[in-house]
């Protein structure tokens, strides 16, 4: 391990770091922006949730390699390619998560949020979805920490994150790049997990004092 | 109180999009050639050392003549990269006349043809989509045939016809696109009569390639003249005594768009000083010595006086 | 659309299905680097997660576990595997295994952690020793879940040994990095659709497998708990980062 290299490359190393945390955030917007209507969609049509869950199943299956390459000949070796796929393994868990969170939340309160008056629109925002959000963010987490470890596979098509310090110790048959990116991106993934942790528990103070997930 | 909840949720979340939005626009505004000399040069490579040193030596030229380099991650062959240059989302590229010439006309650049007849052809191409082919350096780097001294011994090879009437009982070794360029296997079997007992896809001249070779794997592998590794290993390059290789001068490619008389003038600089002996002495460098490309890349263009600093 | 119309002719070429580098042997060879790792990732994994969950030590990191997993980049495994241990198939066979063993160890705690006390105790008040217990209660109710978790794995295997090709080994991914290297795109679709369909194949068998194993009884109770762990490992399979 050869700390004088990772002292000469710390820019590198910030600006992979950089465009791993990018193509994280990203994929994360966007599969939450495509995931969350679905989601209400399949709360409110029930029927739909099992066509919806089993689409978002199927295409999480591919492995990601190949679905970056199935990906090559339409959008190129690009970031694009890149963000599309990623956006697509996060819709099964971010999905799943959040019609269980909503179909989690007691059916009394619906009713008497109802009998409250508050019309749908409200119903949702300021009742079921604070009480379903512990599993939504559970979901979430799980998608960020996957994306995180996906985003080193782009390394094969020219990107990578932190990834493109694995091809670069391979070159050079040289292990500290690879260890540095290693550790790297799983100190990444645990932090984002904790941080997410940390998010649900400012969100929801009333569910700490039960186990929560 | 839940109100309170989901309006932090909502400002959480907004805040989320906003910055991703921003990241978003960060790569959108990620080059795609760019007008003139107003956005970055993006300087692309392919996944082996000596390309990769060229890589960031025209970054660093490109940036000392006053234009804003853009080092893009390295891909896996020429195969890859090219079709991004003809696309403009790349701007500057290391090349080498014969490959390039066969890969872009679609015909076998002729093994006899010299570096200049090479380079009126490359012009020929590409000049008209807009691509523009610099001066060659002197330097070049052809596709060789390496073995061990024990395999050279054992049935007494020198020259790559040597190879033809033992080579059903070796198995070869190199990149996927050995496979198919004319260079590769195809060619030696049309120019030498070789044809091995089997092929096995590894890299270009890397680290899977010299330890497949090293560990008996292979017999004869493909390694490019100018790579460290096979002296450092002792190992043996097979005379090419038939015409197969053509010329192979680095050259530097770069997009119409995005190039100035500055730029160009102080690549062909830099090409001029460019030998043979100069480039191999500098991917040993990072092969061997494991020096960090950019660091040789600077520090050989500082001592040419190429570059200000 | 000509794209379709080639990478049909390149699964209907009779060249692509015979010799070393055909359709069959890549798909072989493929199968066998799955097979290989997931059994020897369940023997690590199994009888340590069967023992934790028995005893009820080490929840914690049993637990979690295939959260780390999930977290693991399969390249830079593999690839570090390389510089340590040079160009044989042990490098993979490492990177495969250490990316399967979480998701068993993880579902088959749990799965023995929630057979009800009530269950348990009957059983040990029956005079059977713990190895009984284990082996004739536990075992059989936490079924769905230890065969979710080896399901989870076989499934993340199959879609990671595509990384087997990028050390230049057979298997499927010869197709995906060959036909990237040749910008040869009917390969490389060609290669990818073949995972894809393996990787779904593999799915749906470990779950008729697993509908016939487990009893029905106990497939109705569990279903919730065993589709909440398939889930949670299941995210896994994308992690494995093939």
């Amino acid at each position: 391990m050869d700390w004088g290299w990772v002292q000469d490359h710390l820019d590198e190393i910030q600006s992979l770091f950089f465009q791993h945390a990018q193509f994280t955030l990203l994929a994360l917007v966007y599969g939450f922006a495509i995931a969350f209507p679905l989601a209400l969609a399949a709360t409110r049509w029930p029927r739909l949730y099992t066509p919806i869950l089993g689409l978002t199943g199927i295409l999480f299956t591919i492995p990601s390699i190949a679905l970056f390459m199935l990906m090559m000949p339409f959008t190129g070796p690009t970031a694009t390619t890149c963000l599309i796929a990623l956006t697509i393994y996060t819709l099964l868990v971010l999905v799943r998560n959040t019609v269980e969170g909503l179909k989690g939340v007691p059916r009394e309160v619906r009713e008497a949020a109802e009998a409250m008056g508050y019309r749908r629109f409200k119903q949702l925002f300021r009742v079921e979805l604070p009480i379903a959000l512990p599993v939504i963010i559970a979901g979430i987490r799980i998608a960020v920490v996957t994306t995180i470890g996906l985003v080193t596979i782009t390394a094969l098509i020219g990107f990578g994150g932190l990834g493109a310090l694995f091809i670069d110790g391979f070159r050079q048959a040289f292990g500290t790049p690879i260890i540095v990116g290693f550790a790297l991106s799983v100190l990444f993934a645990v932090a984002a997990d904790l941080a997410l942790v940390g998010v649900q528990r400012l969100l929801t103070p009333w569910a700490r004092g039960g186990g929560s997930r | 109180m839940r109100g309170t909840v989901t309006r932090k949720a909502a400002a959480a979340l907004t805040a989320l999009a906003l910055l991703a939005a921003g990241c978003a626009a960060e790569e959108d505004a990620a080059p795609s050639g760019g007008s003139g000399d107003s956005g970055p040069i993006v300087v692309g490579a392919v996944e082996f050392t000596e390309n990769i040193i060229l890589q960031e030596m025209y970054a660093l030229v490109v940036e000392d003549a006053g234009g804003e380099a853009e080092l893009k991650q390295p891909l896996a062959s020429r195969e890859v990269l090219f079709p991004a240059v003809e696309e403009g989302d790349v701007n500057l590229v290391p090349e080498y006349t014969g490959a390039l010439t066969t890969f872009v006309t679609g015909e076998e650049a002729e093994a006899s043809s010299d570096g200049e007849e090479l380079v009126a052809e490359l012009r020929e191409a590409l000049e008209p989509e807009g691509i523009k082919v610099l001066e060659p350096a002197p330097a070049q780097d052809q596709d060789a045939l390496v073995v061990t001294p024990e395999t050279a011994e054992e049935y007494d090879l020198e020259t790559v016809s040597d190879l033809a009437p033992v080579a059903d009982e070796l198995t070869a070794g190199g990149p996927p696109e050995e496979k198919e360029r004319f260079v590769g296997l195809p060619g030696l079997k049309e120019v030498y009569g070789i044809e091995f007992a089997d092929f096995r896809a590894l890299d270009a001249g890397g680290p899977l390639t010299s330890n497949a070779l090293e560990s008996g794997q292979i017999d004869v592998a493909r390694f490019f003249s100018t790579q460290g590794i096979i002296e450092q290993k002792g190992w043996v390059v097979l005379e090419e005594d038939k015409p197969l290789i053509p010329t192979e001068n680095i050259i530097p490619v770069i997009t119409e768009d995005v190039s100035t008389p500055e730029i160009e003038a102080a690549l062909n600089d830099m090409s001029a000083e460019l030998t043979t002996a100069e480039i191999t002495a500098l991917n040993k460098k990072v092969d061997v010595d494991k020096e960090d490309p950019q660091d040789v890349a600077k520090a050989w263009l500082e001592e040419k006086g190429l570059i200000g600093n | 659309m000509t794209f379709l119309s080639e990478l049909l002719a390149w699964f209907t070429d009779p060249l692509n299905w015979q010799g070393s580098s055909g359709i069959p042997i890549r798909t072989w060879e493929h199968i066998q680097y799955s097979v290989a790792a997931t059994l020897i990732a369940a023997l690590i994994a199994l009888p340590i997660a069967l023992y934790l969950g028995h005893t009820g030590r080490g929840g914690l990191l049993a637990i979690n576990i295939a959260n780390i997993g999930r977290a693991i980049p399969s390249l830079g495994l593999i690839i570090m595997a390389f510089i340590l241990l040079g160009l044989n198939i042990t490098p993979v066979m490492i990177a495969l295994v250490a990316l399967a063993i979480p998701p068993i160890v993880t579902n088959t705690y749990i799965g023995i952690r929630n057979v009800n006390r009530e269950v348990r105790d009957a059983a040990g008040g029956m005079g059977m020793t713990g190895w009984q217990v284990l082996t004739q209660v536990e075992i059989p109710v936490a079924m769905p879940l230890i065969m979710a978790g080896l399901r989870t794995s076989a499934v993340q295997v199959v879609a990671t040994a595509t990384l087997a090709a990028y050390l230049s080994f057979g298997g499927l991914g010869r197709f995906l990095f060959d036909g990237l290297a040749l910008q040869d795109y009917e390969q490389l679709t060609g290669g990818a659709l073949l995972i894809a369909a393996l990787s779904l194949i593999t799915e749906f068998l470990l779950a008729r497998v697993q509908t016939v194993v487990v009893p029905k009884g106990l497939a109705k109770r569990n279903a919730t708990a065993a589709v909440d762990a398939k889930m949670s490992g299941k995210a896994g399979v994308a992690s494995s980062g093939a």
